[in-house]
Formats: C-alpha cells, structure tokens, sequence
C-alpha cells in the first residue's frame, strides 16, 4: 500500500512540475514582452522607460530559467521580487505580486478561495446527497412513477446549463416572489447564519444540476451491481432486504462515484466562474477572470497553478481511497 | 528460393517440409515495479520435422507451450532460439517482406471462432483477405474463388455477405478454415481448431479437416489437449511438458506403447469406451512454473519415478531404434507395465 | 462494439429462417446496421433526432431566414424602445418582432437565435470533428504501438487533464489576441471562433483518446488480427482496415458526448466575456446581455437560455439513444 501511495504522489509532482513549467513558459515566454503587455493592457503603447521600469519591478530583467527558478523557490520558501529600490519581501508561499494591484497574490487568493470553497463544499454535499439517494431509490424502484419521474429529471437537468438556471432561480425566488434576497458573501467567520443564507441560492443551483449526472451514475451502479450473483446469494440466503442493499449493494456501487465526485470537488475548486458570476460571487475563478481580462499575469499564473494543484492533489486522493475500498487496485 | 534438397533415389522419403530445431521462446516478465527481470520459458528447445501431406499432433496440457509453439511457426512471434526451416529456407528470423511469400504456404487456423473472424467483415472479405493483402488476382476474380473456397468447407457460397453473428460458431470455424486454404498452403497450424465447440461439431470438423488434408495434400501441424481428437486425425503425435517435448514418435506405437510417464497418464486419462477398465494414473502435484522449471527432467516433481540422475541430468529425447523418442531415464517398457528398480506398482495414489 | 451472442443468435435465427430464393443475393445485417434498426425503434431518438435537425436546418440557413423574416442580426429598432431603454408592450414581442427587442441595444432577439444558434453549431461541430481526429489518431498509435510511444501519450493525456480548462481559457484567450494583435488593431471576424476552438481541441482529445486507445488494446491481441498478420498484412492494413471498423462504437459515444459539452463551454465563455465577441451573435452573449435586464425583462433571459438549452437537451437525448442502440446492454 505504501508503495502504491509513494509512486502516485511522485506522479502527481512529476504532473504538476509539467504544469508549473508549461504555465510559466506560457504566460512569461511566449508572449514578446509580458511587460510591455501588463503596461498597456493591450489598449495603448507605453513608453519604454516605463516598460523597463515594470521589468526590473517585476524581477522580468532576469535570464528565463533564472525567473522560473526565483518563482518556484518563492512557493516554497519565500523570496525577493524586484531589484534595487523597487525589491520587495514576498514570504512564503509567494505566488508573485499583482501588477494591477500591487498586493501580493497570496492575500488575494487567501481573500477569494474561501469564497470558491463555501460554493463548493455546499454544493457538492447538495449534489452527492440527493443524486445518489435519488438514483439508488430509482435503481430499486425501477420501472415505478419515482423512476420515470427520476430519470426525466436528471436528464433536463444535466441537459440545463447554470447559466439559465442560475438566473432563473433569481427570477423566480428573488426578483418575482421576494422569497429571498440577492446573496451577498459573508465569511463565516464573520456570521454562519448570513454565510449560509447568502450562500443557499448557488449551492442549490450547482447542487441541482450536479446531482442529475450522479443520479444517473448512482442509477445505473445500482442496477448493475443489483444484478450481480453475489447480491441474488445474500437474498437467498434470507438476508433482509435493506441489509442486503445497504451492507453489500452499496459497497461496490459506490466506489466510481467516490471516483468521480473526487475528480469533479478538483476540478470545481478551480473556479466556478459561471456560478460566481451570476451570482455575483467573487471567488478564484471570477478573480482569474478578471485578473486575466487586465492582463494581470501574475494573478492568472497563481490561479491555474492553483487550480491544477486541486486536480492532481483530488487525483491522488482519489486513487488511495479507490485502493482503501478496492483491494484490487492496491496489489495491482 | 533455394530448391528443397531432393532425395537421389525414387522412392524415398521426400524431404521434410517444415524442421524445427531448438526452437525456444522465453518471454520476459518483470516481477513488481522495480523488481528483477525473470523469464517465462515458454518453449525451450524443442525438435521435430514434418513431412509434405503428414499430420504431426502437438498434445500437452494447458501452459505446456504448445500454443506458443503455433504462433512460433506461423511466425507471429519472434523466437528467441533455435532454427525454423520451411521448404528449404530458413524462416527463424525473416522479415516481414521477405516472410510474405513463404506465409502464403503456411497458415493458420485459431481456437476461438467467435475472436478468430472480424465482426465487422463480410464473410467474403474475411475469406479473401489473405489474396487482398498479398496483391493476388485469381483468374475469375476474387469473389469466385472465394465462393469456390466456401463450397469446399461446405458453406452456402451465397452466404458471401454474410456477418459472422449470423453464423455457429462450427460453421465460423469452416469460415476460418477456408480464409486459411485461401493462398493454397502446403502446411497449416491448427490452434486447438474444435476444442471451442461442441463434441459433434468436433467429428464434423476433424473429418473436414481429414478431407482436406486427403485431397489438397496438406501437411498440418494439429495442437490439442484431447487425445482421443488427435489420436482419430494425426499421423504423429509430439507430447509436450513444460516448454519441451518428453515423446515424439508415430501415432499408434505412442497410443499402444507409451514410453514416458507423463505419456502414459495423459493416456490414462483418456476415457475408453470399450470396456477395458485401464488404471488411472493420478499425477500428484501442480505443474511447475515455466519461470523456474526444475532442473534436470522437468517432470520429475510429479514422476513416481524420479531418481537423484532425474535431478541432474537432463534426458535426452532418444529412442530405441524404432522411431519413437522419449526423454525419461526411466522409460516405459510395453504396454501399460511398469517395472523399475524393483519398484513395480508403486504408482502412487492408484485409481481403484 | 459487438452484440453479446445471445442477441446475435437469436437475430441469425431471425434472418436465417426466412427462406431465401437461390437466386437473389443475400445481404447480412451488420452490426451497424442493426444498432440503425434499433436506433430507428426508438421514440425518444426519433424526437430528439428531428428537434436536431431542425436546429442544424436552422443553423444553415440562417440568411435565408433572414431574407424571409426581413430584419437582421445587427438591425436595430430604437424607436420601439422606451424613454429607459426597455421595449414598448410585453418585451416588444409583436408581429415583426416574434420574440422581442433587445433592451438597451434594441436588436431583433429572435434573428439575433438564429445567428447565435448558426455560431454556436459551427463552433461544436468544428471543434468536435477536429477532437475526433486528433482523439482517434492519438488514441490508435498509443494503443496499437504500446510501449514508450503509449506512455509518453498516457502522460501527456493526464497532464492535460490537470490543466482548468476555464481558467486557461481566461488566461489563453486575452494573451493570444494582444499577442496578434496590437492595441489598435481590429480583431478579424474569425480569429476568436479558430482561438476557441483550438483550445476545445487541445483539451477534448483526451476522451477520445482513452476511448479508442483502450478499445485498440482488447482488439489487439484479437485472432482475427493474428491472422491478417499471419498472411502477411502490413500495418496500414491492420490499423485500417482490421481495427478501424471495430473502433466506430466508441467514436461515435465520444462524439455524441463532445458536442453537448462544445456547446455548453462555448456559451459560457462567451457568457463571460472571453469567447466570441460583437458583433458576431451569440448564445452565450446575448444570455450575457440579458442577465443586465433581469429584473424587469426576465423573458429576455428566458428565451435565450431556454433556446440553448434545448440544443444541448437535444444532443444528450440523441446521444443517449445512440449510445444506447451500440451497446444494448447497458441499464438505461
């Protein structure tokens, strides 16, 4: 077990090492002069001496390697940014300092991920709780009224895209009825109840439509493994119904969508752009956005390291619990 | 083409058509993740010939190499030693191109008539495929002879655009057989052919087999684990234990006369339907792996016969003078008798 | 992918007891053809597969539309417009307009559909075709040759899968136009619609990659491959002409998946500002739009999100029905 979890994590750094140098290769190399670039924001020509000023502020003077090499130890250990009278502290983790804002890019990520994680963590316990009891109900009453119903809902529901149901949600519950108020992100640290109540609309929004795809999934697991031997031998044996499905059925119906909802927490992580902006959350992703539409490298940098540091760390986890519940997996 | 050496005098033999010399397959396996390299000795020097028109029967149990074996001479795989000579030339190590002319003459049949035909072919695409891919035109096009080659399995030739799904798996067989007849071989290795399909099926198709082998004169080297299949359809019968063969000789002197002990037990078990209740001989033991054979004579771990000498010395595939080969120390003397050292009737674990 | 043998059997015996005459030739049903039979049996495929058509039908010919309906996509109609930029009546819904007045822009908005839906096509279907190709290459070479080639695509195939797709368009998009173009440049009609769909590219293969590749394994080692070897075929025949017309089931899945998913990812970003631009209609955008007016013209949003997702409810029903004609097994 131990060898299994020492050779996916090497994969995981040797994956993310890829990223770290492809996303910096992209976002520092590519273009002719990233300072030049975040001056004029692509709208007007900036004088040379103030490029060249930006270039030395920004620590963009220095040989490629050399930058990517400062970057990667800034993460780790924190470094210098700049030269001269313009050399600024960046302590560890240092993700690079905003060109817009002039912040250090860990405050604002410290500032916005909360935001994607409260979005996140609720939906995602909206969509794996009522997707999967949804599907495994529809699985064991197949063919019923329930199932119909079931199965045409989760396919309008993984058919509707969130940016019609978002803001039909805030149609019909907010601006129609009144029913609630327009949310407003409160930290909860600050207020839980106005935290969660801000926050109810996209958890159901994400939530909902989520849950269709897992519905389905949990649907069709559940009527596979519900056809096995091994669960028509335990009922012959005069086990219960409700043992026999919550004991055995769910055990081995369970494991691809622990894979998938794992996969789908990493990926989300990374930014639920659309949920944040019809929402009017600022979280990673809207930051992203925002930081990428000023051509604010730095910050866009931060962010899809980040983001793909989300993917590869839910890929690890994943794989171990996979190989915790299969033992199959583990002794290859 | 060198021409096949031909034998001075009318009359005598000809010249075998395919010789195999030391042929040997270790197949590399690499045990954990950074683990030591360990071969699979798969086949591991074996020796035999096979004469125009003669059917050489190639028995053994599962993982003795002989499937292996097939794929050796049809040269889908590499070998890792020893010599294939066909019709004169040698073949061992040929490529693909050079390989292309020779294949035409040696051919293949599968196992599996469900995995051996394309799912997605016609019958007739599959029946001419081997004149497709070696550029052949016969004279009255591709579709006659392909109808020609389905009439003489004894197929419907209006059966041409049909799927296999659409047919038995007995009838995907004779399809099978009739892609292999296509180039006009001279010898065809024959995978376990009925082995996947029902017992009369099997007499159907070995008596097609034995038909053809009658009127087209082809040579077939015939894989099996049944007996009692090999022993209706070949004139020669190679036991194989292990990657090696222990027995080689004709048909009836093996089936009367068995020399080597795992012979004899393979025969044992072989039920008989005349009434003559023989002893079966209960083999004790698993096989041993073919990463780590034992050494010496690899039967030994399960002869009840085996001496110190059968963990030291190799026995070499000798006979004695009457063209049948074994390689025992200890080999069988007459029919169904075992007398060595005293110890006549110590056959363990005896049937009663 | 093939029929489970029962089925077959009893579809031979289906086909074989009726008496042929010698004369007439026999044409076997290939199991492409019977997954058309059971595709054609099925209501829900009938249904989504015409609302489909009629979209694509709409798609092309969008000027012809335009010639018969008489407004077009950048006609504009203030004077149906209020003194606050809202449209006169219920949304300006009339006899001319059928489904409305821009707010604000005071635009036809059913024309501006039309377009939006002729953008939204051609973008999915370029984008999905182009995935195809490079999927199934990829995917073939990795399976059939094995060995470092597979491994090094299998890595590749992961470190793409590590990268946030939204984020980096974000970040991809806006570098790659100030990268062509300069501040003072205008950006071709066309360069936003190839920048898309090059990323969709880049991003989408992975799937049909691992479909294909995993799908060339099992075929692989198949005997009716060893024998076209075995009579001397050379590797175009075997990929070509043996492996390639088994591989059609999986293509087929991963295409009727991608474009669902090409168009949902192409209105969202759009939807944020990042994908295609005025004065190109779009889906995306026009949501966009809407979201502005919500409170006192809800319609507006309504119907372009309504109109998109119907497409994508569209193609998921179809593919779902396809799907499920290729491989009748699967627990619908």
């Amino acid at each position: 077990m131990l060898r299994f979890l020492v050779k996916k994590i090497l994969l995981a750094l040797t994956t993310l090492a890829a990223v770290s140098v492809l996303t910096f290769g992209l976002f520092f190399v590519v273009p002719t002069n990233p300072a030049e670039l975040m001056c004029g924001q692509g709208k007007t020509v900036c004088s040379a001496e103030r490029v060249a000023m930006i270039e030395r502020r920004m620590g963009l003077d220095q040989p490629i390697h050399k930058q990517y090499v400062d970057f990667m130890r800034g993460i780790f250990v924190g470094r210098t940014i700049g030269s001269g009278e313009t050399a600024r502290e960046c302590p560890a983790p240092c993700l690079g300092y905003s060109f817009r804002s002039d912040e250090p890019v860990m405050n604002i990520v410290a500032r916005t991920l909360p935001v994607t994680l409260s979005i996140v963590s609720g939906a995602a316990v909206v969509w794996l709780v009522l997707g999967v009891s949804i599907g495994m109900i529809s699985a064991l009453r197949q063919g019923t009224v329930f199932d119909r119903i079931a199965v045409g809902t989760s396919l309008v529901g993984a058919s509707m895209p969130i940016l019609l149901f978002g803001p039909l949600l805030l149609i019909v519950l907010v601006y129609e009825t009144g029913l609630l108020s327009y949310p407003r992100y409160t930290p909860i640290t600050e207020n839980p109840l106005a935290w969660a109540s801000a926050l109810v609309l996209p958890w159901f929004a994400l939530g909902f439509l989520n849950s269709a795809t897992y519905a389905r999934l949990a649907r069709a697991q559940m009527l596979e493994t519900l056809s096995e031997d091994f669960v028509r031998t335990a009922r012959a044996k005069g086990l219960p119904k409700l043992a026999v499905y919550a004991r055995h059925a769910l055990r081995a119906a369970i494991t691809p969508i622990v894979t998938i909802a794992g996969l789908d927490i990493g990926i989300y992580l990374g930014g639920t752009v659309i949920t944040e902006t019809v929402f009017g959350f600022t979280g990673l992703g809207k930051t992203a956005l925002n930081a990428a539409l000023n051509l604010d490298m730095p910050i866009v940098m931060a962010t899809v390291l980040l983001a793909a540091v989300f993917v590869v760390a839910a890929n690890v986890v994943v794989d171990v619990l996979y190989a915790v519940i299969d033992p199959r997996v583990r002794l290859n | 083409m060198t021409p096949a050496p031909t034998a001075a005098e009318p009359g005598a033999a000809p010249p075998p058509l395919l010789t195999v010399e030391g042929l040997t397959k270790h197949f590399p396996v690499r045990s954990g993740a950074f683990g030591r390299k360990a071969f699979v000795r798969a086949v591991d020097g074996i020796d035999f010939e096979v004469r125009p028109g003669e059917t050489l029967g190639l028995v053994g149990e599962s993982g003795c190499g002989k499937s292996t074996t097939g794929r050796l001479l049809a040269r889908l795989l590499e070998p890792t030693g020893g010599r294939i000579t066909f019709d004169g030339r040698d073949i061992t190590h040929l490529g693909r191109r050079e390989l292309r002319p020779l294949r035409q003459q040696l051919q293949i049949i599968f196992q599996d008539p469900y995995a051996s035909l394309n799912p997605r072919h016609t019958v007739g695409k599959i029946v001419a495929m081997p004149l497709m891919v070696n550029g052949i035109d016969p004279p009255g096009g591709i579709k006659r002879r392909v109808q020609e080659l389905l009439e003489i399995v004894g197929l419907n030739p209006e059966h041409y655009n049909r799927y296999p799904h659409e047919f038995s798996g007995g009838q995907r067989q004779r399809i099978g057989i009739a892609r292999a007849l296509a180039l006009r071989p001279k010898l065809i290795v024959a995978d376990e052919p009925v082995s996947a399909l029902d017992v009369s099926i099997q007499a159907q198709i070995i008596n097609l087999l034995r038909g053809l082998q009658r009127e087209l004169g082809l040579a077939f080297v015939f894989i099996a684990h049944d007996l009692a299949v090999v022993r209706h359809f070949c004139q020669r019968v190679a036991v194989m234990y292990l990657g090696k063969i222990v027995e080689i000789g004709d048909r009836d002197d093996i089936y009367t006369r068995p020399r080597h002990p795992y012979t004899r037990a393979l025969l044992s078990a072989v039920p008989e339907v005349n009434g003559s209740a023989r002893e079966r001989i209960r083999l004790v033991g698993d096989v041993p792996t073919p990463l780590n054979p034992p050494s010496g004579c690899r039967f030994r771990t399960r002869c009840w016969k085996a001496t110190e000498v059968c963990a030291t010395r190799e026995p070499p595939l000798v006979g004695d003078g009457d063209g049948t080969r074994a390689a025992c120390h200890y080999p069988e003397q007459g029919p169904g008798q075992s007398v060595v050292d005293g110890r006549e009737g110590a056959m363990e674990g005896r049937a009663s | 992918m093939t029929v489970t043998p029962a089925e077959q059997a009893a579809e031979a015996a289906a086909v074989g007891a009726g008496g042929v005459g010698p004369e007439r030739e026999l044409i076997g049903r290939s199991p492409g053809r019977l997954a058309l039979m059971r595709l054609r049996r099925d209501r829900v495929a009938i249904v989504s597969g015409a609302m489909l058509l009629v979209f694509i039908l709409v798609a092309v010919c969008a000027p012809l539309i335009e010639r018969l309906y008489g407004v077009g996509p950048l006609d504009r109609f203030p004077d149906r417009l209020d003194a606050n930029g809202f449209p006169l009546g219920y949304a300006g819904v009339d006899a001319d307009h059928w489904l409305g007045i821009q707010p604000g822009i005071g635009r036809d908005i059913f024309i501006q559909i039309v377009y939006g839906l002729r953008t939204s096509l051609m973008i999915a279907f370029t984008g999905a075709t182009l995935t195809l190709i490079l999927g199934i290459v990829l995917g073939i070479v990795a399976g059939y040759l094995g060995g470092w080639v597979d491994a090094v695509i299998t890595w590749v195939l992961d470190l793409v899968l590590a990268f946030p797709f939204y984020i980096f368009c974000f970040a991809m998009v806006p570098l790659a136009v100030h990268q062509f173009y300069g501040p003072r440049d205008q950006e071709s009609v066309w360069f936003r619609p190839a920048l898309l769909v090059l990323i969709f590219v880049l991003f989408n293969w992975t799937s049909t990659a691992r479909l294909v590749r995993g799908q060339v394994l099992s075929l692989r080692e198949r005997e009716f491959v060893e024998a076209a070897r075995a009579s001397g075929a050379g590797l175009g025949h075997l990929l070509f002409r043996q492996l390639l017309p088994n591989l059609w089931a999986p293509i087929l899945v991963t295409y009727s998946l991608n474009l669902p998913s090409l168009v949902t990812a192409e209105a969202a970003l759009s939807f944020l500002g990042i994908g295609v631009l005025e004065p190109t209609p779009d889906l995306g955008r026009l949501i966009s739009d809407s979201v502005l007016y919500i409170r006192d013209v809800p319609s507006f949003t309504i119907v372009g999100g309504t109109t998109l997702f119907l497409l994508v409810l569209a193609f998921n029903l179809f593919g779902d029905a396809v799907r499920d004609a290729l491989d009748p097994k699967s627990t619908r």
